[in-house]
Protein backbone atom coordinates (compact mmCIF):
# COMPACT_ATOMS: atom_id res chain seq x y z
CA UNK A 1 0.00 0.00 0.00
CA UNK A 2 0.99 3.52 -1.03
CA UNK A 3 0.38 6.31 1.12
CA UNK A 4 -0.22 9.71 -1.04
CA UNK A 5 0.95 13.09 -0.02
CA UNK A 6 -2.18 14.46 1.52
CA UNK A 7 -2.01 11.37 3.72
CA UNK A 8 0.85 12.12 4.98
CA UNK A 9 0.20 15.81 5.30
CA UNK A 10 -3.02 14.34 7.05
CA UNK A 11 -0.90 12.35 9.83
CA UNK A 12 1.32 15.10 10.12
CA UNK A 13 -1.23 17.54 11.34
CA UNK A 14 -3.79 14.81 13.43
CA UNK A 15 0.03 14.45 15.23
CA UNK A 16 0.85 18.08 15.65
CA UNK A 17 4.09 18.18 13.53
CA UNK A 18 5.16 20.68 11.27
CA UNK A 19 7.14 18.38 8.10
CA UNK A 20 9.36 20.32 5.76
CA UNK A 21 8.69 19.90 2.05
CA UNK A 22 12.22 17.49 1.67
CA UNK A 23 10.62 15.05 5.05
CA UNK A 24 7.25 14.11 2.84
CA UNK A 25 8.42 11.81 0.02
CA UNK A 26 11.01 10.56 2.51
CA UNK A 27 7.83 9.72 4.99
CA UNK A 28 6.04 8.42 2.05
CA UNK A 29 8.32 5.98 1.18
CA UNK A 30 9.01 4.57 4.50
CA UNK A 31 5.39 4.63 6.21
CA UNK A 32 3.94 3.02 3.18
CA UNK A 33 6.88 0.50 3.76
CA UNK A 34 5.80 -0.04 7.45
CA UNK A 35 2.13 -0.15 6.62
CA UNK A 36 3.51 -3.25 4.10
CA UNK A 37 5.10 -4.86 7.02
CA UNK A 38 2.13 -4.96 9.41
CA UNK A 39 0.14 -5.46 6.95
CA UNK A 40 1.62 -9.33 7.58
CA UNK A 41 -0.95 -9.27 10.39
CA UNK A 42 -4.23 -9.66 7.85
CA UNK A 43 -3.03 -12.93 7.41
CA UNK A 44 -3.07 -14.73 11.78
CA UNK A 45 -6.18 -16.57 12.50
CA UNK A 46 -7.83 -14.36 15.48
CA UNK A 47 -11.30 -15.21 15.58
CA UNK A 48 -12.32 -15.67 19.18
CA UNK A 49 -8.79 -14.29 20.98
CA UNK A 50 -8.93 -11.75 23.37
CA UNK A 51 -6.98 -8.59 22.58
CA UNK A 52 -4.42 -8.37 25.13
CA UNK A 53 -3.49 -4.47 26.07
CA UNK A 54 -0.80 -5.01 28.84
CA UNK A 55 1.37 -8.16 30.00
CA UNK A 56 0.05 -8.72 33.28
CA UNK A 57 -3.73 -9.39 32.98
CA UNK A 58 -5.11 -10.43 36.05
CA UNK A 59 -3.56 -7.51 37.70
CA UNK A 60 -6.50 -4.85 38.25
CA UNK A 61 -5.05 -1.26 38.61
CA UNK A 62 -4.45 -0.05 42.34
CA UNK A 63 -6.12 2.65 43.65
CA UNK A 64 -5.30 4.94 45.79
CA UNK A 65 -7.00 7.09 48.93
CA UNK A 66 -7.41 10.65 47.48
CA UNK A 67 -5.19 12.93 49.42
CA UNK A 68 -2.89 15.47 48.88
CA UNK A 69 0.44 13.35 48.49
CA UNK A 70 2.59 16.22 46.87
CA UNK A 71 3.55 19.68 47.97
CA UNK A 72 3.73 22.54 46.07
CA UNK A 73 6.53 22.99 43.69
CA UNK A 74 5.77 24.84 41.38
CA UNK A 75 9.09 27.70 40.84
CA UNK A 76 11.27 24.12 40.76
CA UNK A 77 8.93 22.60 37.76
CA UNK A 78 8.55 25.92 35.76
CA UNK A 79 11.64 26.57 35.59
CA UNK A 80 11.88 24.32 32.31
CA UNK A 81 8.88 25.88 30.71
CA UNK A 82 9.96 28.22 27.87
CA UNK A 83 7.72 31.13 29.14
CA UNK A 84 5.81 31.80 32.15
CA UNK A 85 4.37 34.82 33.99
CA UNK A 86 3.23 35.15 37.65
CA UNK A 87 3.43 31.27 37.75
CA UNK A 88 1.08 30.97 34.75
CA UNK A 89 2.69 29.26 31.22
CA UNK A 90 2.46 31.42 28.54
CA UNK A 91 1.48 30.48 25.19
CA UNK A 92 0.21 32.69 21.83
CA UNK A 93 -2.78 34.09 22.02
CA UNK A 94 -5.50 32.40 21.89
CA UNK A 95 -8.62 34.45 22.10
CA UNK A 96 -8.66 37.60 20.29
CA UNK B 1 40.95 -1.64 38.17
CA UNK B 2 38.63 -0.97 35.40
CA UNK B 3 39.26 -4.87 34.32
CA UNK B 4 36.92 -5.80 37.63
CA UNK B 5 33.57 -6.89 38.24
CA UNK B 6 31.09 -4.88 40.75
CA UNK B 7 31.54 -8.11 42.89
CA UNK B 8 35.32 -8.01 42.66
CA UNK B 9 35.57 -4.06 43.31
CA UNK B 10 32.97 -4.76 46.21
CA UNK B 11 35.64 -7.29 47.82
CA UNK B 12 38.42 -4.67 47.17
CA UNK B 13 37.16 -1.68 48.44
CA UNK B 14 36.21 -3.61 51.58
CA UNK B 15 39.93 -5.12 51.41
CA UNK B 16 40.92 -1.21 51.37
CA UNK B 17 43.12 -2.13 48.29
CA UNK B 18 41.89 1.38 47.24
CA UNK B 19 39.25 3.69 48.13
CA UNK B 20 36.11 4.60 46.68
CA UNK B 21 37.24 8.08 45.51
CA UNK B 22 40.80 6.42 43.97
CA UNK B 23 37.85 4.48 41.76
CA UNK B 24 35.80 7.09 40.75
CA UNK B 25 38.38 9.33 40.15
CA UNK B 26 40.14 6.12 37.74
CA UNK B 27 36.80 5.60 35.84
CA UNK B 28 36.46 9.48 35.25
CA UNK B 29 39.76 9.84 33.80
CA UNK B 30 37.86 6.59 31.29
CA UNK B 31 34.98 8.25 30.64
CA UNK B 32 36.72 11.35 29.74
CA UNK B 33 39.78 9.52 27.13
CA UNK B 34 36.50 7.43 26.09
CA UNK B 35 33.94 10.28 25.00
CA UNK B 36 35.91 11.37 21.76
CA UNK B 37 36.56 7.32 20.14
CA UNK B 38 33.01 6.47 21.99
CA UNK B 39 30.47 9.19 22.44
CA UNK B 40 29.09 6.89 24.99
CA UNK B 41 27.81 9.73 27.46
CA UNK B 42 25.51 12.53 27.29
CA UNK B 43 26.24 14.36 30.34
CA UNK B 44 29.20 13.35 32.71
CA UNK B 45 28.76 14.12 36.89
CA UNK B 46 32.03 14.63 37.75
CA UNK B 47 31.63 16.36 40.92
CA UNK B 48 28.29 14.90 41.93
CA UNK B 49 30.43 11.44 41.45
CA UNK B 50 33.30 12.53 43.37
CA UNK B 51 31.26 14.13 46.39
CA UNK B 52 29.24 10.63 46.55
CA UNK B 53 32.54 8.79 46.33
CA UNK B 54 33.63 11.12 49.27
CA UNK B 55 30.33 9.73 51.33
CA UNK B 56 30.95 6.36 50.41
CA UNK B 57 34.57 6.59 51.52
CA UNK B 58 32.91 7.48 55.14
CA UNK B 59 30.59 4.83 55.49
CA UNK B 60 33.57 2.91 54.73
CA UNK B 61 35.25 4.03 57.56
CA UNK B 62 32.73 4.35 59.45
CA UNK B 63 31.73 0.34 59.17
CA UNK B 64 28.36 1.26 57.90
CA UNK B 65 29.11 0.09 54.26
CA UNK B 66 26.43 -2.00 52.47
CA UNK B 67 26.88 -4.32 49.61
CA UNK B 68 26.74 -1.80 47.18
CA UNK B 69 28.43 1.17 48.66
CA UNK B 70 30.73 3.28 46.47
CA UNK B 71 30.55 1.05 43.03
CA UNK B 72 30.44 3.00 40.35
CA UNK B 73 27.80 3.06 37.73
CA UNK B 74 26.56 4.95 34.88
CA UNK B 75 22.48 6.18 33.95
CA UNK B 76 20.97 5.84 31.03
CA UNK B 77 20.04 9.46 30.12
CA UNK B 78 16.01 8.22 30.04
CA UNK B 79 16.03 8.37 33.81
CA UNK B 80 15.57 11.59 35.43
CA UNK B 81 18.04 12.34 37.87
CA UNK B 82 17.60 15.42 40.10
CA UNK B 83 19.01 18.44 39.45
CA UNK B 84 20.86 17.06 36.02
CA UNK B 85 20.23 17.09 32.32
CA UNK B 86 17.55 14.14 31.21
CA UNK B 87 17.90 14.55 27.28
CA UNK B 88 16.29 11.18 26.50
CA UNK B 89 18.61 11.68 23.66
CA UNK B 90 16.58 14.57 22.27
CA UNK B 91 16.67 18.30 21.01
CA UNK B 92 13.43 18.13 22.33
CA UNK B 93 14.88 17.81 26.06
CA UNK B 94 18.25 19.00 25.64
CA UNK B 95 17.30 22.09 28.11
CA UNK B 96 15.87 19.65 30.22
CA UNK B 97 17.00 19.43 33.71
CA UNK B 98 14.85 17.39 35.86
CA UNK B 99 13.32 18.61 39.10
CA UNK B 100 12.58 14.97 40.74
CA UNK B 101 14.86 11.64 40.57
CA UNK B 102 13.79 8.47 38.84
CA UNK B 103 12.70 5.72 41.70
CA UNK B 104 15.28 3.30 39.89
CA UNK B 105 17.75 6.28 40.57
CA UNK B 106 16.94 7.06 44.41
CA UNK B 107 17.26 3.69 44.88
CA UNK B 108 20.39 2.98 43.74
CA UNK B 109 21.50 6.17 45.26
CA UNK B 110 20.62 5.16 48.99
CA UNK B 111 22.91 1.97 48.32
CA UNK B 112 25.28 4.18 47.76
CA UNK B 113 26.34 4.10 44.44
CA UNK B 114 28.57 6.71 42.99
CA UNK B 115 26.35 7.66 39.33
CA UNK B 116 29.57 8.89 36.49
CA UNK B 117 27.11 10.20 34.00
CA UNK B 118 24.10 9.74 31.59
CA UNK B 119 24.95 7.46 29.09
CA UNK B 120 23.66 8.26 25.05
CA UNK B 121 21.22 6.29 23.35
CA UNK B 122 18.65 6.03 20.76
CA UNK B 123 16.17 9.52 20.98
CA UNK B 124 13.45 8.49 23.02
CA UNK B 125 14.68 4.68 22.86
CA UNK B 126 13.55 4.79 19.21
CA UNK B 127 16.38 2.75 17.24
CA UNK B 128 18.55 -0.38 17.17
CA UNK B 129 21.77 1.24 16.62
CA UNK B 130 21.97 4.16 18.48
CA UNK B 131 22.41 6.36 15.56
CA UNK B 132 19.30 8.10 16.04
CA UNK B 133 20.74 10.29 18.79
CA UNK B 134 20.86 14.31 18.77
CA UNK B 135 24.08 13.56 20.46
CA UNK B 136 25.61 11.62 17.61
CA UNK B 137 25.87 8.00 17.36
CA UNK B 138 27.81 5.55 19.65
CA UNK B 139 31.05 3.79 18.17
CA UNK B 140 31.23 0.30 19.28
CA UNK B 141 34.04 -0.22 21.28
CA UNK B 142 35.37 -3.53 19.44
CA UNK B 143 35.60 -1.09 16.00
CA UNK B 144 34.80 1.98 15.77
CA UNK B 145 32.85 1.73 11.87
CA UNK B 146 30.17 -0.27 13.90
CA UNK B 147 27.26 0.17 15.79
CA UNK B 148 27.09 -0.57 19.80
CA UNK B 149 23.26 -1.61 18.79
CA UNK B 150 20.52 0.45 20.91
CA UNK B 151 18.51 1.76 21.79
CA UNK B 152 21.00 1.41 24.95
CA UNK B 153 23.84 2.12 23.08
CA UNK B 154 25.71 4.51 25.52
CA UNK B 155 25.05 1.97 28.45
CA UNK B 156 26.63 -1.29 26.64
CA UNK B 157 29.82 0.43 24.97
CA UNK B 158 30.66 2.36 28.50
CA UNK B 159 30.39 -1.19 29.88
CA UNK B 160 31.88 -3.19 27.12
CA UNK B 161 35.08 -0.12 27.14
CA UNK B 162 35.38 -1.15 30.95
CA UNK B 163 34.30 2.46 31.87
CA UNK B 164 31.65 1.66 34.04
CA UNK B 165 31.18 -1.85 35.50
CA UNK B 166 27.37 -1.62 35.13
CA UNK B 167 24.79 0.77 33.73
CA UNK B 168 21.07 1.20 34.11
CA UNK B 169 19.63 0.52 30.72
CA UNK B 170 15.01 -0.21 29.37
CA UNK B 171 14.06 -2.37 26.79
CA UNK B 172 11.08 -1.91 24.39
CA UNK B 173 11.73 -4.43 21.94
CA UNK B 174 15.68 -5.25 22.52
CA UNK B 175 17.36 -2.05 23.68
CA UNK B 176 18.84 -3.62 26.71
CA UNK B 177 19.51 -7.25 25.02
CA UNK B 178 20.52 -6.12 21.15
CA UNK B 179 23.04 -3.89 22.33
CA UNK B 180 24.50 -6.07 24.72
CA UNK B 181 24.95 -9.07 21.96
CA UNK B 182 26.38 -6.32 19.90
CA UNK B 183 28.92 -5.45 22.28
CA UNK B 184 29.96 -8.38 24.31
CA UNK B 185 28.22 -7.57 27.68
CA UNK B 186 25.48 -8.94 30.00
CA UNK B 187 21.85 -7.84 30.05
CA UNK B 188 18.78 -8.32 31.14
CA UNK B 189 15.34 -6.74 30.75
CA UNK B 190 13.52 -7.95 34.22
CA UNK B 191 9.41 -8.59 33.86
CA UNK B 192 6.98 -6.21 33.09
CA UNK B 193 6.60 -4.23 36.37
CA UNK B 194 9.32 -5.72 37.92
CA UNK B 195 11.49 -2.40 37.92
CA UNK B 196 9.58 0.87 39.12
CA UNK B 197 9.19 3.02 35.69
CA UNK B 198 8.73 6.28 37.48
CA UNK B 199 10.86 8.91 36.22
CA UNK B 200 11.84 6.82 33.17
CA UNK B 201 10.31 8.44 30.46
CA UNK B 202 7.53 6.70 28.43
CA UNK B 203 8.04 4.88 25.15
CA UNK B 204 5.54 2.85 24.91
CA UNK B 205 3.76 1.56 28.15
CA UNK B 206 2.45 -1.78 27.33
CA UNK B 207 6.31 -2.67 26.89
CA UNK B 208 8.74 -0.57 28.70
CA UNK B 209 11.17 -1.88 31.19
CA UNK B 210 14.00 -0.80 33.57
CA UNK B 211 17.19 -3.09 33.59
CA UNK B 212 20.72 -3.04 33.44
CA UNK B 213 23.42 -4.17 31.38
CA UNK B 214 27.00 -5.44 33.09
CA UNK B 215 29.99 -7.15 33.03
CA UNK B 216 28.37 -10.63 34.64
CA UNK B 217 25.45 -12.19 35.66
CA UNK B 218 26.32 -11.98 39.12
CA UNK B 219 26.94 -8.13 38.65
CA UNK B 220 23.41 -8.06 37.81
CA UNK B 221 21.64 -10.35 40.09
CA UNK B 222 23.62 -7.51 42.85
CA UNK B 223 22.24 -4.68 41.46
CA UNK B 224 18.88 -6.31 40.81
CA UNK B 225 18.40 -6.54 44.05
CA UNK B 226 18.45 -2.77 44.61
CA UNK B 227 16.55 -1.67 42.25
CA UNK B 228 13.43 -4.36 41.64
CA UNK B 229 10.60 -3.80 43.95
CA UNK B 230 7.17 -2.62 44.46
CA UNK B 231 6.79 1.13 43.66
CA UNK B 232 3.49 2.98 44.57
CA UNK B 233 4.18 5.87 42.19
CA UNK B 234 4.07 3.78 39.28
CA UNK B 235 0.52 2.23 38.53
CA UNK B 236 2.22 -0.78 36.84
CA UNK B 237 4.62 -2.11 39.58
CA UNK B 238 3.49 -5.33 40.49
CA UNK B 239 3.64 -5.65 44.12
CA UNK B 240 5.16 -9.21 44.43
CA UNK B 241 8.36 -9.99 46.89
CA UNK B 242 12.04 -9.69 45.43
CA UNK B 243 13.74 -12.59 46.01
CA UNK B 244 18.08 -11.98 46.68
CA UNK B 245 19.21 -12.48 43.08
CA UNK B 246 22.39 -13.36 44.44
CA UNK B 247 21.47 -16.32 46.96
CA UNK B 248 20.35 -18.04 43.96
CA UNK B 249 23.40 -17.55 41.54
CA UNK B 250 24.92 -21.25 42.06
CA UNK B 251 22.15 -23.63 42.07
CA UNK B 252 22.50 -26.35 40.41
CA UNK B 253 21.58 -27.00 36.90
CA UNK B 254 20.83 -30.47 36.92
CA UNK B 255 17.48 -31.08 35.34
CA UNK B 256 17.12 -27.81 33.64
CA UNK B 257 15.10 -28.19 30.69
CA UNK B 258 15.74 -25.50 27.88
CA UNK B 259 13.52 -25.13 25.34
CA UNK B 260 15.55 -23.89 21.78
CA UNK B 261 13.18 -21.38 20.14
CA UNK B 262 12.99 -23.14 16.77
CA UNK B 263 11.25 -20.25 14.84
CA UNK B 264 15.12 -18.18 15.53
CA UNK B 265 16.89 -20.68 13.96
CA UNK B 266 15.82 -19.28 11.00
CA UNK B 267 17.13 -18.39 7.22
CA UNK B 268 17.70 -14.77 8.62
CA UNK B 269 20.14 -16.54 10.91
CA UNK B 270 24.23 -15.85 10.10
CA UNK B 271 25.64 -19.32 10.13
CA UNK B 272 28.93 -17.95 12.60
CA UNK B 273 26.44 -16.87 15.03
CA UNK B 274 24.44 -20.09 15.02
CA UNK B 275 27.68 -21.58 15.62
CA UNK B 276 28.75 -19.85 18.87
CA UNK B 277 25.10 -20.22 20.13
CA UNK B 278 25.14 -24.28 19.56
CA UNK B 279 28.64 -24.39 21.01
CA UNK B 280 26.95 -22.56 24.09
CA UNK B 281 24.18 -24.84 24.18
CA UNK B 282 26.19 -27.81 24.45
CA UNK B 283 28.01 -26.08 27.67
CA UNK B 284 24.99 -26.19 29.36
CA UNK B 285 24.27 -29.86 27.93
CA UNK B 286 27.46 -31.05 30.06
CA UNK B 287 26.09 -28.71 33.17
CA UNK B 288 23.64 -31.24 33.03
CA UNK B 289 20.64 -28.95 31.48
CA UNK B 290 18.83 -30.80 28.34
CA UNK B 291 17.82 -29.07 25.15
CA UNK B 292 14.28 -29.82 23.91
CA UNK B 293 12.94 -27.95 20.52
CA UNK B 294 9.79 -25.94 21.19
CA UNK B 295 8.07 -24.27 18.75
CA UNK B 296 6.37 -20.65 19.00
CA UNK B 297 4.44 -20.10 16.10
CA UNK B 298 3.22 -16.96 16.35
CA UNK B 299 6.60 -15.19 16.84
CA UNK B 300 7.29 -14.71 13.17
CA UNK B 301 4.53 -11.99 13.88
CA UNK B 302 6.21 -10.25 16.65
CA UNK B 303 8.14 -7.61 14.46
CA UNK B 304 4.90 -6.60 12.54
CA UNK B 305 2.52 -6.87 15.70
CA UNK B 306 5.31 -4.28 17.78
CA UNK B 307 5.27 -1.85 14.68
CA UNK B 308 1.73 -1.24 15.20
CA UNK B 309 1.34 -1.47 19.20
CA UNK B 310 4.87 0.50 20.13
CA UNK B 311 4.09 3.07 17.62
CA UNK B 312 0.45 4.02 18.72
CA UNK B 313 1.60 3.99 22.07
CA UNK B 314 4.36 6.45 21.64
CA UNK B 315 2.12 8.30 19.37
CA UNK B 316 0.09 8.84 22.90
CA UNK B 317 2.96 9.40 25.14
CA UNK B 318 4.93 11.72 22.91
CA UNK B 319 1.69 13.98 22.92
CA UNK B 320 2.73 15.57 26.22
CA UNK B 321 5.90 17.37 24.25
CA UNK B 322 3.67 20.27 23.54
CA UNK B 323 6.73 23.15 23.75
CA UNK B 324 4.66 24.71 26.37
CA UNK B 325 5.44 23.30 30.43
CA UNK B 326 8.66 21.87 29.39
CA UNK B 327 11.55 21.42 27.02
CA UNK B 328 11.82 22.78 22.92
CA UNK B 329 9.99 25.36 21.86
CA UNK B 330 10.30 27.01 18.27
CA UNK B 331 10.89 30.32 17.63
CA UNK B 332 8.78 33.05 17.07
CA UNK B 333 5.05 30.84 17.10
CA UNK B 334 2.57 32.73 15.11
CA UNK B 335 -0.22 30.75 16.69
CA UNK B 336 -0.62 27.91 19.22
CA UNK B 337 -1.08 25.14 16.61
CA UNK B 338 1.92 26.36 14.71
CA UNK B 339 3.88 26.54 18.20
CA UNK B 340 3.04 22.39 18.92
CA UNK B 341 3.84 21.33 15.15
CA UNK B 342 7.28 23.72 14.77
CA UNK B 343 8.35 22.67 18.04
CA UNK B 344 7.31 19.25 18.03
CA UNK B 345 8.35 18.87 14.26
CA UNK B 346 11.74 20.71 15.31
CA UNK B 347 12.09 19.08 18.45
CA UNK B 348 12.12 15.67 17.53
CA UNK B 349 14.29 14.18 14.94
CA UNK B 350 13.46 11.81 11.87
CA UNK B 351 12.63 8.24 13.27
CA UNK B 352 10.71 9.73 16.33
CA UNK B 353 8.67 11.85 14.13
CA UNK B 354 8.41 8.11 11.99
CA UNK B 355 7.27 6.39 14.75
CA UNK B 356 4.55 9.40 16.23
CA UNK B 357 2.90 9.52 12.75
CA UNK B 358 2.73 5.79 12.30
CA UNK B 359 0.73 5.12 15.61
CA UNK B 360 -1.27 8.32 14.83
CA UNK B 361 -2.31 6.77 11.80
CA UNK B 362 -2.83 3.14 12.88
CA UNK B 363 -5.18 4.45 15.78
CA UNK B 364 -6.75 6.92 13.45
CA UNK B 365 -10.43 6.67 12.71
CA UNK B 366 -11.55 4.13 10.78
CA UNK B 367 -7.93 2.42 10.85
CA UNK B 368 -7.93 1.09 15.05
CA UNK B 369 -9.57 -2.13 14.78
CA UNK B 370 -7.65 -3.38 11.29
CA UNK B 371 -4.30 -1.86 12.98
CA UNK B 372 -4.47 -1.84 16.82
CA UNK B 373 -7.05 -4.14 17.58
CA UNK B 374 -5.64 -6.75 15.44
CA UNK B 375 -2.09 -6.65 16.55
CA UNK B 376 -3.53 -7.23 20.05
CA UNK B 377 -4.99 -10.22 19.35
CA UNK B 378 -1.78 -11.47 17.07
CA UNK B 379 0.40 -10.19 20.48
CA UNK B 380 -1.95 -12.69 23.23
CA UNK B 381 -1.30 -15.40 20.35
CA UNK B 382 2.18 -15.17 21.10
CA UNK B 383 1.78 -14.56 24.43
CA UNK B 384 0.17 -18.01 24.63
CA UNK B 385 2.89 -19.37 22.36
CA UNK B 386 5.31 -18.32 25.41
CA UNK B 387 3.19 -19.48 28.14
CA UNK B 388 2.43 -23.00 26.52
CA UNK B 389 6.49 -22.98 25.97
CA UNK B 390 7.12 -22.40 29.46
CA UNK B 391 4.67 -25.67 30.42
CA UNK B 392 7.00 -27.72 28.49
CA UNK B 393 10.40 -26.33 29.61
CA UNK B 394 11.96 -23.82 32.71
CA UNK B 395 13.65 -21.32 30.34
CA UNK B 396 13.57 -20.69 26.33
CA UNK B 397 16.95 -19.97 24.59
CA UNK B 398 18.27 -18.91 21.11
CA UNK B 399 19.98 -15.99 19.28
CA UNK B 400 19.65 -12.41 20.40
CA UNK B 401 20.48 -10.77 17.31
CA UNK B 402 20.31 -12.36 13.85
CA UNK B 403 24.38 -11.43 13.09
CA UNK B 404 26.71 -9.22 14.67
CA UNK B 405 27.45 -5.43 15.08
CA UNK B 406 27.23 -3.60 11.67
CA UNK B 407 28.28 -0.22 10.12
CA UNK B 408 27.36 2.73 11.25
CA UNK B 409 25.05 3.81 8.18
CA UNK B 410 24.73 0.79 6.83
CA UNK B 411 20.44 0.30 7.63
CA UNK B 412 20.32 4.15 8.87
CA UNK B 413 18.04 5.01 6.07
CA UNK B 414 15.87 1.86 5.28
CA UNK B 415 13.85 1.65 8.87
CA UNK B 416 12.28 -1.63 8.17
CA UNK B 417 15.85 -3.25 7.95
CA UNK B 418 16.76 -1.55 11.23
CA UNK B 419 13.17 -2.70 12.32
CA UNK B 420 14.77 -6.56 11.62
CA UNK B 421 17.64 -6.18 14.23
CA UNK B 422 15.04 -7.09 17.17
CA UNK B 423 13.22 -9.99 15.22
CA UNK B 424 14.51 -12.04 17.95
CA UNK B 425 14.15 -10.01 21.23
CA UNK B 426 10.97 -8.38 20.61
CA UNK B 427 8.37 -11.28 21.88
CA UNK B 428 9.93 -11.48 25.33
CA UNK B 429 8.69 -7.58 25.60
CA UNK B 430 5.09 -8.59 23.76
CA UNK B 431 4.53 -11.32 26.39
CA UNK B 432 6.27 -9.07 29.43
CA UNK B 433 8.56 -11.99 30.09
CA UNK B 434 12.00 -11.60 31.45
CA UNK B 435 15.01 -12.18 29.64
CA UNK B 436 18.63 -11.93 28.94
CA UNK B 437 21.65 -11.83 26.19
CA UNK B 438 25.12 -13.27 27.63
CA UNK B 439 28.42 -13.00 25.68
CA UNK B 440 29.01 -17.04 24.20
CA UNK B 441 31.97 -16.34 22.14
CA UNK B 442 32.55 -14.19 18.39
CA UNK B 443 31.86 -14.06 14.87
CA UNK B 444 34.22 -12.64 12.69
CA UNK B 445 36.05 -10.93 15.31
CA UNK B 446 32.78 -9.44 17.04
CA UNK B 447 30.73 -10.44 20.01
CA UNK B 448 27.94 -12.84 19.69
CA UNK B 449 25.02 -13.05 22.23
CA UNK B 450 23.11 -15.96 23.95
CA UNK B 451 19.28 -14.86 24.75
CA UNK B 452 17.57 -16.49 27.81
CA UNK B 453 13.84 -16.03 28.63
CA UNK B 454 11.90 -17.36 31.02
CA UNK B 455 8.04 -17.01 32.64
CA UNK B 456 7.21 -14.13 34.57
CA UNK B 457 8.87 -13.19 37.43
CA UNK B 458 11.27 -16.10 36.77
CA UNK B 459 14.60 -13.41 36.96
CA UNK B 460 16.43 -15.35 40.33
CA UNK B 461 16.13 -18.43 37.51
CA UNK B 462 17.75 -16.49 34.74
CA UNK B 463 20.88 -15.19 36.70
CA UNK B 464 21.48 -18.09 37.75
CA UNK B 465 21.55 -19.99 34.35
CA UNK B 466 23.85 -17.32 33.15
CA UNK B 467 25.84 -17.28 36.07
CA UNK B 468 26.36 -20.85 35.85
CA UNK B 469 27.25 -20.20 32.04
CA UNK B 470 30.04 -17.64 32.80
CA UNK B 471 31.83 -19.72 35.55
CA UNK B 472 32.29 -22.25 32.85
CA UNK B 473 33.18 -19.61 29.98
CA UNK B 474 35.44 -16.39 29.96
CA UNK B 475 33.83 -14.61 27.03
CA UNK B 476 32.68 -11.84 29.54
CA UNK B 477 35.30 -11.34 30.68
CA UNK B 478 37.45 -10.12 27.02
CA UNK B 479 37.55 -6.91 26.21
CA UNK B 480 38.63 -4.61 23.24
CA UNK B 481 42.32 -4.38 22.43
CA UNK B 482 41.85 -0.55 22.64
CA UNK B 483 40.22 -0.29 26.01
CA UNK B 484 42.43 -2.42 27.64
CA UNK B 485 44.97 -0.44 29.37
CA UNK B 486 43.86 1.29 32.32
CA UNK B 487 45.26 4.53 31.21
CA UNK B 488 42.85 5.25 27.85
Amino acid sequence: MSLNRDQINSIAHLARLSLTDAEIPVYQDSLSKIVDLVGQLDAAQTAGIEPMAHPLPGLAQRMRPDVVTEKDQHELYQRNAPQVEAALYLVPKVIE
Amino acid sequence: MHTFTLAELAKKLRAKEFSVTELTNSLLGRVAASQPKLNAFITVTESEALARAKTADEAFAAGRAGPLTGLPLAHKDIFCTKGVRTSCGSRMLDNFVSPYDATVVEKLDAAGMVTLGKTNMDEFAMGSSNETSFYGPVRNPWDSKLVPGGSSGGSAAAVAARVAPVATATDTGGSIRQPASLCGVTGIKPTYGRVSRYGMIAFASSLDQGGLISISAEDAAMVLNAMAGFDPRDSTSVDTPVPDYVATLNAPLAGLKIGLIQEFFDKGLSADVEKCIREALSVYEKLGATLIEVKLPSLPLSVPTYYVVAPAECSSNLARFDGVRYGYRCQDPKDLLDLYKRSRGEGFGAEVKRRIMTGTYVLSAGYYDAYYLKAQRVRQLINQDFRRAFGEVDVLMGPTAPDVAFAIGAKSSDPIQMYLNDIYTIGANLAGVPAMSIPCGFARGLPVGLQIAGPHFAEAKLLNVAHAFQKETDWHRRLPDAFAKEML
